[in-house]
């Protein structure tokens, strides 16, 4: 048996329920600004979730283990939906999530696309109506988010960028607090769970581009799920590339298409579907986007081709 | 000559490992001469030895007892004195290989045959001839024979030696004891080396956690007034690999599928340097090195083992622990763990490590990429798996399968517990089969 016959103290389940902990973050920032109904959203997620891996296991004849996948998909679905929705939209977008996008690719490390924003595009087609009735915090009256058309502010910028800082505006659960967003994505920086080239890369272009296009780069920023996006679902291993050149390509990708979308598609925001394309040219870039191996030189390049 | 000395210089990839040096504090102890040694013909790369002896002969330590007439071979001495009883088949520790070995029986006097004894102002082809003829081979693991090591191709200018004491691997502490202990033959056989090598620019490279081999040595060469740079180096694995350790130096790539000798260097690990001196100054052939003996054992040691010591003899001398029932041969990271323990001690064994044994399942790769970031090499080791196991043997030279070397980073930062070194090496022998029997 050759080695290493030690290993470092890791393991999928420690990475899972380390991620699943960050998020406790913008979970109870969710059920404090919008509620009781937020708090059974994300149980009806995270349950209906973790069942439809079970029973999903149990049809191909896998072994069913708790490896906190399902768990995290369950969360991260729950946590895009606005704050209204019927739990059994939300059920039926978990049963989505777990059964289509993951299981029938394979299972964990084999979906091509992110799980829990192919829910939520799922719902999306689905239910639009539903899909897109948002309320403000701490009140049930129905209000635009701040990327609608309908959205309207008249208390001066800082103001807006408080609101938007600390999440007490309009927004699916747990996008609208970038502050709770933040401490949650460092410290999964920090764990180097995920890879500060993505949020970076990400969030750096959106803000690039919409200053380049004369809009408030800040605004942008904090305003939608961007945040909660670029350290959440971009980060997602399986359906982002490997290599750290790779991920930028992914994460500057998703930035161009949110912005294009945003400024001039038919939605208000473009997070969502943005990440879902880029994860469809994840193969691609893995297999293109490639590290100069240790020794390479420009001749070696004839000799094996590329 | 003296460039200037930067502390804690790095690599890219790499992995922090728990360091578990044990040892680093024994003092080498002598031990005792076997009765019997059993001494395989093939302890090093190339062409394996043929018997000079027959039964029945009588032998004494130092003797060549097995030769070969090919370059890239090195001989084997009897590491006792007595009679030869027989040739068995036995396995090398290190590379898992049945081989023929010869039985020598102590007779208790120890009587040793000598070379004579040269110095510095011997002809090169002298000292060549005698690195070889004591049976020197590269003592890191390697057991390249040192001799062809030292005799690179005409065309290729050696500029710089760089003498290896990084010994990254957990546990091992014999290099880290050799330079505390025998700090002045180390020296003096890296002077053998740059005389050969007509080259007088030579660095020390050792791991910052062995800060008393450093100091020690630098004082050695203040002292000595040699030109020798001693470099202390951060402490990560795989700092001491060949390849990785030319670049951290000097910033320069052996290329893909070259040496070393084809950016101007030659790497010789510190116990390597002790041998030459011995088998030159000394007129002694190498039969025996500093080996550690560590991991779960009551008393872990560094000793003075004669090569054809049984294995088992070793552990039994520090005492294994309750619960151990695995032994490894060399470090953790890159050893090999034996299938049995009776087997002999051979010139590459640097390190036995006694643990329980690690149970992993294996899982499907999540692609979290950490394997990516560990390679030192710039590989992506979760593709070679990925077309392994699908049997895209020609994706993976594509993924220049043949330039990992091993290391066992990525599968030690692996979270799925994916064997990737073992898929590795079994594709890369299917490679090899098929181009043989291809052509």
């Amino acid at each position: 048996m050759p080695g290493p016959h030690i290993r470092k103290e890791v393991s999928i389940e420690k990475i899972m329920y380390l991620f699943s902990l960050a998020l406790m973050l913008p979970a109870g920032a969710s059920i404090f600004l919008f509620g009781r109904h937020a708090l059974f959203i994300i149980l009806t997620g995270v349950l209906s979730a973790v069942f439809t891996e079970y029973i999903a296991k149990r049809i191909r004849r896998q072994r069913f283990r708790m490896d906190g996948s399902a768990l995290i998909t369950g969360l991260l679905l729950a946590l895009t939906l606005p704050p209204r929705l019927p739990l059994w939209m939300v059920a039926l977008g978990a049963v989505f999530a777990i059964a289509v996008a993951k299981e029938a690719f394979g299972g964990l490390g084999y979906n091509i696309f992110n799980p829990a924003l192919a829910g939520r595009a799922f719902l999306t087609a689905c239910f639009p109506k539903e899909m897109t009735r948002w309320v403000l915090p701490f009140e049930a009256v129905t209000s635009p988010t701040p990327l609608n058309s309908g959205f309207v502010w008249h208390n001066g910028k800082i103001a807006l960028y408080k609101h938007l800082f600390l999440g007490n505006v309009g927004g699916s659960l747990g996008e609208t607090s970038a502050l709770l967003i933040l401490i949650a994505g460092f410290l999964l920086l920090a764990l180097g769970i995920i890879d500060w080239r993505i949020p970076l890369c990400y969030i750096g272009t959106v803000a690039l581009l919409t200053f380049s296009f004369g809009k408030d780069p800040l605004f942008h920023v904090l305003a939608g799920g961007l945040m909660f996006g670029a350290f959440f679902m971009a980060t997602d291993y399986v359906t982002t590339p490997i290599t750290g050149k790779g991920r930028i390509i992914f994460a500057a990708g998703a930035g161009v298409l949110t912005v294009m979308i945003r400024l001039f598609g038919g939605m208000p925001e473009g997070v969502c579907f943005s990440i879902l394309l880029m994860n469809a040219f994840t193969p691609l870039i893995d297999r293109y986007v490639r590290p100069r191996p240790f020794g390479w030189r420009k001749t070696d390049e004839q000799k094996r081709g590329s | 000559m003296f460039r200037t000395i930067f502390k804690g210089k790095s690599f890219s990839g790499g992995v922090k490992v728990p360091e578990n040096k044990l040892t680093e504090n024994e003092s080498v102890e002598v031990f005792p001469a076997p009765k019997r040694a059993v001494l395989p013909l093939a302890q090093h790369i190339g062409a394996p030895c043929e018997p000079v002896v027959k039964r029945g002969d009588k032998v004494k330590t130092g003797q060549i007892i097995a030769n070969s007439k090919a370059f890239v071979s090195a001989p084997i001495h009897a590491s006792i004195s007595g009679k030869v009883t027989g040739f068995i088949k036995t396995i090398t520790p290190s590379s898992g290989k049945v081989v023929e070995a010869i039985v020598i029986d102590s007779d208790g006097e120890d009587e040793w045959e000598r070379m004579e004894a040269m110095d510095l102002s011997a002809p090169r082809d002298e000292l060549l001839k005698r690195i070889r003829d004591a049976g020197i081979v590269g003592l890191g693991g390697a057991t390249f024979p040192t001799h062809v090591k030292l005799s690179p191709p005409k065309d290729k200018r050696i500029d710089t030696i760089i003498l290896n004491g990084c010994e990254c691997e957990p546990y091992v502490t014999s290099d880290h004891r050799v330079m505390l202990e025998e700090g002045e033959k180390v020296l003096l056989g890296l002077e053998v080396i740059k005389r050969i090598l007509s080259c007088d620019n030579a660095i020390i490279a050792i791991e910052e956690n062995k800060e008393n081999a450093i100091s020690h040595l630098r004082d050695l060469i203040k002292r000595k007034k040699i030109s020798t740079e001693v470099v202390s180096l951060k402490t990560k694995y795989p700092q001491g690999a060949e390849k990785v350790l030319i670049k951290v130096l000097l910033n320069r790539e052996v290329p893909l599928e070259g040496l070393p000798f084809d950016v101007g260097v030659i790497v010789q690990n510190v116990s390597t340097a002790r041998a030459i001196y011995e088998a030159v100054f000394e007129g002694k052939a190498l039969i025996r090195r500093v080996l550690t003996v560590t991991g779960m054992v009551k008393r872990p040691k560094n000793l003075l083992v004669r090569f054809g010591t049984s294995i088992e003899s070793l552990i039994d001398h520090c005492g294994r622990m309750e619960g151990a029932n695995e032994v490894i041969t060399g470090g953790p990271m890159m050893g090999i763990s034996l299938p049995v323990l009776d087997l002999p001690v051979t010139k590459d064994v640097n390190c036995i490590l006694v643990k329980r044994s690690l149970r992993i399942e294996e899982r499907d790769c999540i692609r979290c990429g950490s394997c990516v970031r560990a390679c030192p090499m710039n590989l992506l080791p979760t593709e070679l798996v990925k077309y392994i196991k699908a049997g895209m043997y020609e994706r993976c030279s594509e993924y220049y399968i043949d330039d990992c070397m091993e290391c066992g980073s990525c599968a030690y930062v692996c979270p799925a517990g994916i064997p990737i070194v073992q898929y590795i090496k079994v594709a890369k022998n299917e490679i090899r089969r098929r181009v043989k029997g291809g052509s």
